[in-house]
């Protein structure tokens, strides 16, 4: 296939995805639980696939995305609570300080460029550290950031620890979409560039990709850094998803929530990474739901056991750790879905050793 | 490619959405079950439960309409609430309940303001909640009435100079009645060392030592339930001896457990009192501790026991001002009831309830009550309104 | 002054203690199978559910023993079912594979207790208060430091005298070269689970006891702490991890008592990332070079 074709068939696709969402939120309402899971889904695609960057395409494996989704949304969310607003948000602090209010396009870039910018600085000292020491690190620099913006001295401007709301959100599933859309397009670009092959040499073996006359640390900062631009990214669309805002929920557990779809997905695999939020959302938000309410069959004369509140958590626990343990490769291993439709001798991508 | 097939297919199969009994109004109940405020959450819960036992059927348009009441748990998280709240939109509710616990209800508010589905909450406390969204009416007091009320009282009864307040980061309703409640007693001359623990905090020692250390008079710590056991508990090893008091949280039998044969003195303010003169109460208090006695699995989320607690009280006057609503808007959409809601007035058993502009109701009266450890039960201190605090 | 930090360093030495019994099992672990085992400190809470729920049934001097024994069954059973099958797998997996334990354990036990907070039973003696001086506290912080000395003084001596310490010890050196040499992995491996469930357990007796309440997520903070404390005594070392917590552990009560209490956790990390910039290995750690 011609590369121009190729081109042509994507923006083909992509054409028909948005069509196809806008009939969907027609047809079922903006409010049903399908259109709530496609939203929160493609959220979560693009912080899979900013995450899946770093650990996946580059090998370095951080747990610090939760620390920059958090920088992400707070700056959006401080920056666009409309004037009217403030007074009563920042109930504590007479107003706050801040007194302007940026439309939401630029707040969310401006959310990405500070999570940039904070990477590129803790990025300095921390990508000296070699794998489970740089995974403990993140994971460190995330809490000291989730601390300092509970900081009361700080509230001000974040409100301390107090929740954030009345900033502009998105009503209709197809902005989010598209965001996240272009988003991971840029992404693709990139692993598909001269600098995405640099980083999965560094991943494949460090010594080699130096012998090679790749610049280690130049490269590891670089996908540091733009693995967190799109942390911060997703960061603030989540805030505009829930409507609120708050830093608590941003803790550990939230990085390692992404951390096991990127898995499941496959390390390594944008469509992966993909498939696996819609899966992972769609199944802690709607489809094993049922499992937490508790059921009678028969007409009400056997209680089906162990289903009460908290047992679709842990079913789902236990899917996660037959895919971490028995399906390693996750839905996609290495491989990309389009990969699957193109023949495998054309596929350089495909034949890994 | 079969994987993906696969995958396509139990997506298909699963997006069939339900349909929709005729016949019946949901009204939607959205409270913790689980976390740190789990315990006052189910208390609430059986206070509107209590409530829908006796009015099970409403009136609308000349038919008699079935309640049902869906019942979801946000986990006392804000973010495990947007989740929760999405659910009760999407199962169609006309009205929703709750919650116990104001950042919960501050973020589920969001979604019930985009979905237009109006929200009474029963013991939320905390301004934001209804002036922060458009949907959202409350039948309690709030917090800068009850912050000024305890600090009168920490003033008052024990004559304090210093008081030690201790909240939770990253909790609205401990960091807001905390703020009131340093708020006035600041301005009346008093001394105020505030600090903050994180969420998951266990050793309270540093907190209470600071607290002895800086020369405070009294601790105010409106802490969860949970928070509460655990600061009772040190507090009670410490030999603290100077007085604990706390907001509506506290009047709890999680307290009372915790402080069951201590020396401390602990005293809270809350909505409502057993003993209550108004003949709606005493008829209130007499079914409901029936009920409870009847139903064995309610009484264990009521703590065990039948002792009334306010929040079960807010759960059943909400819960009757949302049939009052639905009657007034003769209609079971969300939109007409919202519309119906700001004018409709009830006598409840927390006193009488009508909503001011702002969608609060106009309450004055807050009952102090404290702990007593020999008896294990609450003692009636005293009432205070805001007449008498504008004196 | 003394008086006024007193309490502080009472409790600080206490908590010290307890970290010091969780930082053992991380920092033995990682020792020998150079695994980050994130679901250590949901073993210690488990430890403590299990003790709510045997000690509603049976006398507490019967609920010890047999929550000493519950716990290791299952660090080893984690092992066994999720550690195991991945000996030959990439770290990153192995690790992954861990994390994914912690999340199901929380889960877990979120579903068994219903998300709510259980009261831990009151241990008769040591749950009493003393006065020690300017101070009243509960016995057991007293006897937490002491107990802990005494177990990793044993401790140590089994691994310097015994067969098995000695077998540990080889593995943690040079895992492939022991294996050669005829050495049972899989039992030293299961024995090290042993242990550090054991003083897991034993941990969360102590802990509990002094901060009456469990929650499904409550050992995660205690856990991280613990971590930290292995990272900064030098990870590997057994003395440097019990030196580590304490460490930490009274640091953290004195920026409480300093007043910047939002921080007393944050303090942990900050540390943590200082030991791992300027000097990797800890305080005690043994020099390693990278293999090629």
């Amino acid at each position: 296939m011609k590369k121009s074709t190729k081109n042509l068939i994507n923006i083909g696709l992509l054409i028909l995805m948005f069509v196809v969402l806008y009939f969907l939120e027609q047809h079922f309402g903006r409010r049903s639980m399908l259109i709530t899971v496609l939203k929160k889904g493609a959220i979560y695609a693009l912080i899979a696939v900013s995450m899946n960057l770093l650990n996946g395409f580059t090998g370095l494996f951080s747990l610090g995305q939760a620390g920059f989704m958090l920088v992400g949304a707070y700056t959006y969310a401080v920056l666009t609570i409309p004037m009217a607003k403030r007074m009563a948000v920042y109930q504590y602090y007479e107003g706050g300080i801040i007194n302007f209010t940026v439309p939401a396009i630029v707040g969310i870039l401006a959310a990405g460029l500070l999570a940039a910018l904070l990477a590129a600085l803790i990025g300095l000292p921390v990508l000296r550290l070699k794998s489970d020491y740089l995974a403990i690190a993140t994971l460190g620099f995330a809490e000291i950031i989730r601390a300092i913006i509970q900081w009361d001295t700080l509230g001000p401007i974040t409100n301390g620890s107090n929740l954030l709301k009345t900033y502009p959100t998105f009503k209709s599933v197809i902005p989010v979409f598209a965001a996240a859309t272009i988003c991971i397009a840029v992404i693709v670009f990139l692993i598909n560039s001269t600098y995405g092959r640099a980083f999965k040499a560094i991943r494949d073996d460090e010594i080699a990709a130096e012998a090679m006359g790749i610049n280690l640390f130049h490269h590891k900062q670089m996908a540091f850094v733009i693995s967190s631009f799109f942390a911060g990214i997703g960061g603030a669309l989540l805030a505009m998803y829930q409507g609120s805002l708050q830093a608590n929920a941003f803790k550990s557990s939230m990085t390692y929530e992404i951390l096991l779809i990127v898995v499941i997905g496959g390390m390594g695999s944008i469509s992966g990474s993909v498939m696996a939020s819609f899966l992972f959302i769609a199944c802690s938000e709607w489809w094993l739901r049922f499992l937490d309410t508790e059921m009678y069959l028969f007409g009400g004369t056997f209680k089906v056991p162990l289903m009460r509140s908290g047992f679709r958590m842990v079913v789902f626990s236990v899917v996660i750790m037959i895919v971490v343990l028995f399906f390693r490769k996750g839905i996609m291993g290495e491989r990309e879905l389009w990969d699957l439709f193109t023949p495998r001798r054309k596929n350089k991508e495909g034949v890994k050793q | 490619m079969k994987r993906i097939l696969a995958l396509v297919m139990v997506f298909a199969m699963m997006s069939m959405a339900a349909v929709a009994m005729a016949d019946t109004v949901k009204i939607g109940v959205f409270e913790p079950a689980s976390g740190d405020n789990g315990a006052g959450g189910k208390q609430e819960v059986i206070g509107i439960e209590y409530a829908n036992s006796l009015v099970p059927t409403v009136e609308v348009g000349g038919k008699t309409y079935d309640v049902e009441l869906v019942i979801v748990d946000n986990q006392s998280a804000t973010d495990k609430a947007v989740s929760a709240a999405q659910e009760l939109v999407d199962a169609g509710v006309s009205i929703v309940l709750g919650s116990y616990g104001s950042g919960v209800s501050m973020a589920g508010g969001e979604v019930f303001a985009d979905a237009e589905v109006p929200a009474i909450a029963c013991s939320a406390t905390n301004p934001g909640v209804t002036s922060l969204c458009d949907y959202y009416w409350r039948v309690c007091f709030l917090d800068p009435f009850q912050g000024t009320v305890m600090a009168n009282f920490a003033m008052d009864e024990f004559g304090a100079k210093t008081a030690y307040v201790l909240s939770q980061l990253g909790d609205d309703y401990t960091t807001g009645l905390a703020t009131y409640f340093a708020k006035a007693f600041e301005s009346m001359g008093g001394t105020v060392i505030n600090e903050q623990f994180t969420e998951g905090t266990s050793d309270y020692t540093a907190y209470l030592n600071n607290a002895v250390n800086g020369g405070a008079d009294v601790i105010f710590s409106p802490t969860s339930t949970t928070v509460a056991s655990l600061l009772i508990n040190q507090a009670a090893s410490m030999n603290i001896a100077m007085p604990i008091l706390a907001g509506d949280t506290w009047e709890s039998s999680v307290i009372l457990d915790a402080a069951k044969g201590t020396n401390l003195t602990i005293c809270m303010s809350t909505f409502f009192d057993e003993n209550d003169g108004n003949a709606v109460a005493a008829e209130f208090v007499q079914g409901f501790k029936a009920w409870l006695n009847a139903n064995p699995d309610k009484k264990t989320n009521n703590g065990g026991n039948d002792i009334v607690a306010a929040v079960s009280a807010l759960g059943y006057d909400a819960y009757m001002v949302a049939i009052e609503a639905i009657k007034a808007a003769d209609s079971i959409d969300s939109v007409a009831i919202a519309e119906a809601l700001p004018s409709v007035v009830t006598n409840g058993v927390t006193g009488s309830i009508s909503f001011d502009e702002i969608g609060d109701a106009n309450k004055d009266m807050a009952y102090i009550k404290k702990a007593n450890t020999e008896t294990v039960a609450f003692d009636f201190v005293k009432t205070q309104s805001v007449a008498e605090l504008a004196e | 002054m003394i008086d006024k930090m007193l309490p502080y360093l009472l409790s600080g030495i206490s908590v010290g203690g307890q970290y010091a019994l969780i930082a053992v099992g991380y920092t033995m672990v990682y020792g020998i199978l150079r695994l980050i085992n994130f679901a250590h400190g949901d073993i210690f809470t488990a430890a403590g559910f299990f003790m709510v729920y045997i000690a509603a049934a049976l006398p507490v001097p019967l609920a010890i023993p047999l929550v000493v024994i519950l716990t290791v069954l299952l660090g080893v059973t984690v092992e066994r079912v999720a550690y195991k099958p991945l000996r030959s797998a990439p770290r990153m997996s192995v690790m992954i594979s861990a994390i994914g334990v912690s999340y199901l354990l929380q889960n877990l036990m979120w579903y068994v207790t219903g998300g709510l907070a259980k009261q831990y039973p009151v241990i008769p003696w040591i749950s009493d208060s003393v006065t020690i001086g300017s101070a009243t506290t509960k016995m057991v912080t007293l006897i937490t430091p002491v107990l802990t000395i005494l177990l990793v003084l044993a401790l140590v001596t089994i691994i310097q005298k015994t067969k098995i310490g000695m077998a540990m010890r080889a593995v943690s050196k040079d895992f492939e070269t022991a294996q050669l040499m005829g050495i049972k992995i899989n039992s030293v491996i299961s024995t090290t689970f042993v242990i550090g469930s054991l003083l897991a357990a034993v941990g969360s007796v102590l802990y509990f006891s002094n901060y009456t309440s469990v929650t499904p997520t409550v050992g995660a903070m205690p856990g991280l702490k613990a971590f930290v404390a292995a990272v900064f005594g030098g990870i590997g070392s057994i003395p440097g991890a019990v030196i580590g917590a304490f460490i930490i552990g009274i640091c953290e009560n004195i920026i409480k008592a300093l007043g910047y209490t939002t921080f007393s956790d944050a303090f942990t990390f900050a540390l943590l990332i200082v030991i791992l910039l300027f000097k990797p290995t800890g305080l005690f750690g043994e020099k390693t070079s990278e293999k090629v």
